[in-house]
């Protein structure tokens, strides 16, 4: 217990992937199983544990804490579950530190209603920091936050695996993961998720950059365009259904009238789509804001007649029955989910058309239509190339659709962490507001200027700074930029009430003046439209 | 020891906790005849007093940190030596808190109270440990008056330390310190640990090294941070320990040194909140008593009645009176009409 304590503590405060994915291996390699399975399944949400209501957390601290002191420390930490651990007083010899693993069984036995009777035991024998461990883990509340953490890489480091070949064996094999680090650690073999409906590792794509259109043999390569919504993997497999995001999440929940409409036995790819208006696939906008909103409300928003029904546009198929297509050539596997298509009729689901084109010059026109009718840009695939997971090895090329631009102004400069970082740039617009014209943030980014022109522009915000917040720098309201960005989608928390989509700088607008500078209502009419729920 | 009641002539004044008979302050906050001093932290040692009387080391801590010219006239107390302020007698007892640290025991007509200053309860080999001396009243510190603050064993912070060396061999590893006390006790906890290699210092932290080895501390090979992070622009000091004041972190000097990766060392970095933002590897190291060791305090000092200032006095005021104390803020002393 005293590892994962230690090891929760350290990804909580770190983002970093390159310091998380060392520190993650490191535990993983050193903990005994089954706790460093139980470990991962507790960090990566995968743990089946009922939760500790916060009513019963508060009666449990009341049990050894006196209510003004609990009520004073729970004001201190803004968190019942830590000012529990905290608080909690220790028992001078009390028994022997549990175990991860010892921990998570007993409370999975114990139930929800019996997980509060369990704790005082444990508690007494850990340390602080071993106690918050605990009632993070019995509160359902073990993920360390952040960034997704790089579970495939630290599994890959773990054994020289290759990162996409551990992520489907960690899919493919339940906590407490035995057999998955047998199989890394070359004492038993590779972990197969057989007729469960096991999520694997899905093909990426590589994006290109600029307006040039690519140098493709038209005969070799197939086009689609590139939807705007949620990738998605339906496994169906054994008689049983479950919706994944590319990240391996299980979104089953928020989706299931996708899982009810799988009546066939198979593995498919992608892309969610909210629906705008009757049975058209729509995409974007409000409507895939309302799509991402329903994956945090779970099933709870996939009432009939809420504004967003889902459809999957499918494009891929992994498995037909038991049978494992990923070798086969994308053609051959496109033949396949035609046939699937044909034969099972899903309600809720389109099959992504595939896009006749001649040459470079008609890719350029396929992709100038892609704003008018909502979609990303282009997706290219070869042919002949199998479904590869992991790194992306240019089978599969993303050509978005061209970048819009707007001239916004810096308001503040954050300081990259390191000394080879660039630094973050928060741009804003104009809004007319009782005292006159005012900035508003419309975007940070980082990406952009390149190495020189970064620098440049780090020089003038030293030079022109105002105030200073930590690695914050406020900026003279002086310095306009054309911001490069692919769309402006609704943000209800954010001041301008939208925020842009991948922002970019361009370059830096010398001989313009600031007051020249967009307004936010230039952007307001940018906006994707409502869709009919809202 | 029954003497006057201790409110009838210990004041809390404007400047801080006044002795009535000896005419003298206790940590005053600004600069008063007679103060009476418990240790070096900038908010106890403050400058403009005509007369200072302090352990030698607190002395010694004065020279390097206020500015000498027009200074104080000085009397060095040793640990346990009596002397007769005015109707008042005063001595030293080691609190245990950094080098030269004291409480402040004062006794009026058979009346002792013990004025705590700073202090905790765990071995440091840095300073003598605190000495719990029977009083009439303890007027005590409070920083970490709540009981969500339990420090763990330091020895096992180090232990995070070193192991994050091991694990990171590629990055300057900036400890964030307080350049007098803490500085000195993670030096001295490493070497506990077995760490032998030199631990780089800010130029802010030299001369208390040089002064703490002056009065007998073992703290192992140093060297000065700027000399190896001068060089080019990155890539210093990698796998290497540097300890730093915090606001120095983000100085140019950092940005020069292999991919730092900041670390924290303060009683405060038990909770996620105050953890937040501070750097990758928040370290629980105090020198201040924990919730705990203030109640034990209490118990072993013996005193009917608990003062407590610097921190929750609220939380730690229930506390001690629910173990049958009286005991109430210290800024209620002598504040409204005498009880």
């Amino acid at each position: 217990m005293r590892a994962f304590a230690a090891l929760l503590d350290r990804l909580v405060q770190t983002s970093r992937r390159d310091a998380r994915t060392a520190l993650l291996a490191d535990y993983l390699r050193r903990a005994p199983d089954p706790d460093r399975g139980t470990a991962l399944a507790a960090l990566a949400g995968g743990l089946d544990i009922p939760k500790v209501s916060p009513a019963a957390l508060r009666a449990l601290a009341l049990s050894r804490i006196d209510a003004a002191l609990f009520d004073l420390s729970r004001e201190y930490t803004g968190d019942t579950a830590e000012a529990a651990a905290l608080a909690w007083p220790a028992r001078p010899g009390a028994a022997a530190p549990p175990r991860l693993s010892e921990v998570a069984r007993g409370l999975a036995a114990a139930g929800r209603d019996g997980a509060a009777a369990a704790l005082p035991a444990w508690l007494d024998a850990l340390d602080p920091a071993g106690r918050r461990a605990l009632l993070a883990l019995a509160t359902g509340r073990a993920r360390p936050g952040g960034p997704p953490l790089p579970v495939a890489e630290a599994l890959a480091a773990l054994g020289g695996a290759d990162p996409a070949e551990a992520e489907e064996a960690w899919r493919a094999c339940p906590p407490p993961h035995v057999a998955l680090f047998a199989w890394l650690e070359e004492r038993g073999p590779r972990p197969r998720a057989g007729a469960r409906p096991a999520f694997r590792p899905p093909m990426p794509a590589r994006r290109l950059e600029g307006p040039d259109p690519p140098a493709l043999a038209p005969a070799d390569w197939i086009a689609e365009w590139q939807w705007d919504g949620l990738r998605a993997q339906l496994s169906a497999r054994g008689g049983a259904r479950r919706l994944y995001a590319r990240n391996g999440a299980d979104i089953s929940a928020a989706f299931p009238e996708i899982l009810e409409a799988a009546a066939f036995d198979a593995v498919l790819d992608g892309e969610l789509l909210p629906v705008r208006g009757r049975n058209a696939p729509g995409g974007g906008g409000a409507g895939l804001a309302a799509a991402r909103r329903r994956l945090g409300r779970a099933g709870a928003a996939a009432r009939p007649g809420d504004g967003f029904p889902a459809r999957l546009m499918l494009y891929d198929i992994l498995f037909d029955g038991a049978e494992d297509l990923r070798g086969l050539p994308l053609a051959a596997r496109r033949a396949r989910l035609e046939r699937l298509f044909a034969r099972a009729a899903p309600p809720r689901m389109d099959l992504s058309e595939t896009l006749a084109f001649d040459g470079a010059a008609d890719l350029a026109r396929l992709r100038g239509l892609c704003r008018e009718r909502g979609r990303l840009g282009l997706a290219l695939k070869r042919r002949d190339a199998p479904y590869a997971a992991g790194r992306a090895d240019g089978a599969w090329i993303v050509w978005p659709r061209a970048a819009l631009s707007v001239a916004a102004v810096a308001m503040y400069v954050e300081r990259g962490e390191g000394a080879a970082a660039p630094a973050a740039w928060t741009f804003g617009v104009w809004r007319a507001g009782p005292a006159g014209d005012g900035l508003v943030p419309v975007c940070k980014t980082a990406r952009g200027p390149g190495a020189a022109a970064g620098r440049r522009l780090e020089d003038w915000a030293r030079a022109n700074a105002v105030a200073r917040f930590g690695p914050v720098r406020e900026v003279e309201p002086a310095l306009a930029v054309e911001i490069a960005f692919d769309a402006v989608d609704p943000a209800p928390r954010r001041k301008a009430g939208l925020e842009l989509r991948r922002p970019e700088i361009r370059r830096v607008l010398g001989d313009r003046p600031a007051a020249s500078a967009a307004r936010l209502e230039d952007l307001e009419r940018l906006l994707a439209p409502p869709g009919p729920g809202g | 020891m029954s003497g006057p009641a201790a409110e009838s002539w210990i004041r809390v004044r404007p400047r801080g906790l006044y002795v009535v008979p000896g005419d003298f302050y206790i940590d005053p906050s600004a600069g008063v005849d007679t103060a009476v001093v418990t240790h070096g932290h900038g908010d106890h040692l403050r400058p403009g007093h005509r007369r200072v009387l302090a352990t030698a080391e607190t002395l010694a801590i004065m020279d390097v940190r206020l500015p000498r010219k027009r200074g104080p006239e000085r009397r060095a107390l040793a640990y346990g030596e009596r002397i007769g302020i005015g109707d008042a007698t005063v001595r030293l007892a080691p609190a245990g808190h950094v080098l030269g640290s004291a409480q402040v025991v004062v006794e009026h007509r058979g009346t002792r109270v013990v004025v705590s200053g700073d202090y905790k309860r765990r071995p440091d080999p840095t300073c003598p440990p605190f000495e719990p001396v029977p009083c009439d009243v303890f007027v005590t510190e409070a920083t970490f008056g709540l009981p969500v603050f339990r420090h763990p064993d330091a020895a096992g912070e180090i232990a995070r330390l070193l192991d994050s060396l091991r694990l990171f061999p590629d990055r300057a590893h900036v400890v964030g310190v307080y350049a007098l006390g803490k500085a000195q006790r993670i030096a001295a906890l490493l070497r506990a640990a077995g760490y032998d290699r030199p631990i780089r210092l800010h130029p802010a932290l030299g001369p208390l090294f040089d002064l703490y080895r002056r009065c007998g501390v073992e703290l192992g090979p140093t060297e000065p941070v700027a000399a190896a992070a001068a060089g080019g622009r990155g890539g210093a000091l990698a796998g290497e320990v540097v300890l730093a004041p915090p606001p120095s972190l983000g100085e140019d000097w950092a940005r020069r040194l292999a991919d730092p990766l900041a670390v924290a060392a303060s009683g405060w970095m038990g909770t996620r909140r105050r953890a937040r933002g501070a750097g990758e590897l928040p370290l629980v190291i105090s020198d201040h008593a924990d919730w705990d060791e203030l109640l034990r305090t209490f118990r072993e000092v013996g005193a009917p009645e608990i003062w407590a200032t610097h921190g929750r006095e609220d939380a730690i005021v229930r506390a001690a009176t629910a173990e049958g104390l009286r005991a109430r803020p210290l800024s209620s002393i002598g504040a409204g009409p005498a009880a």
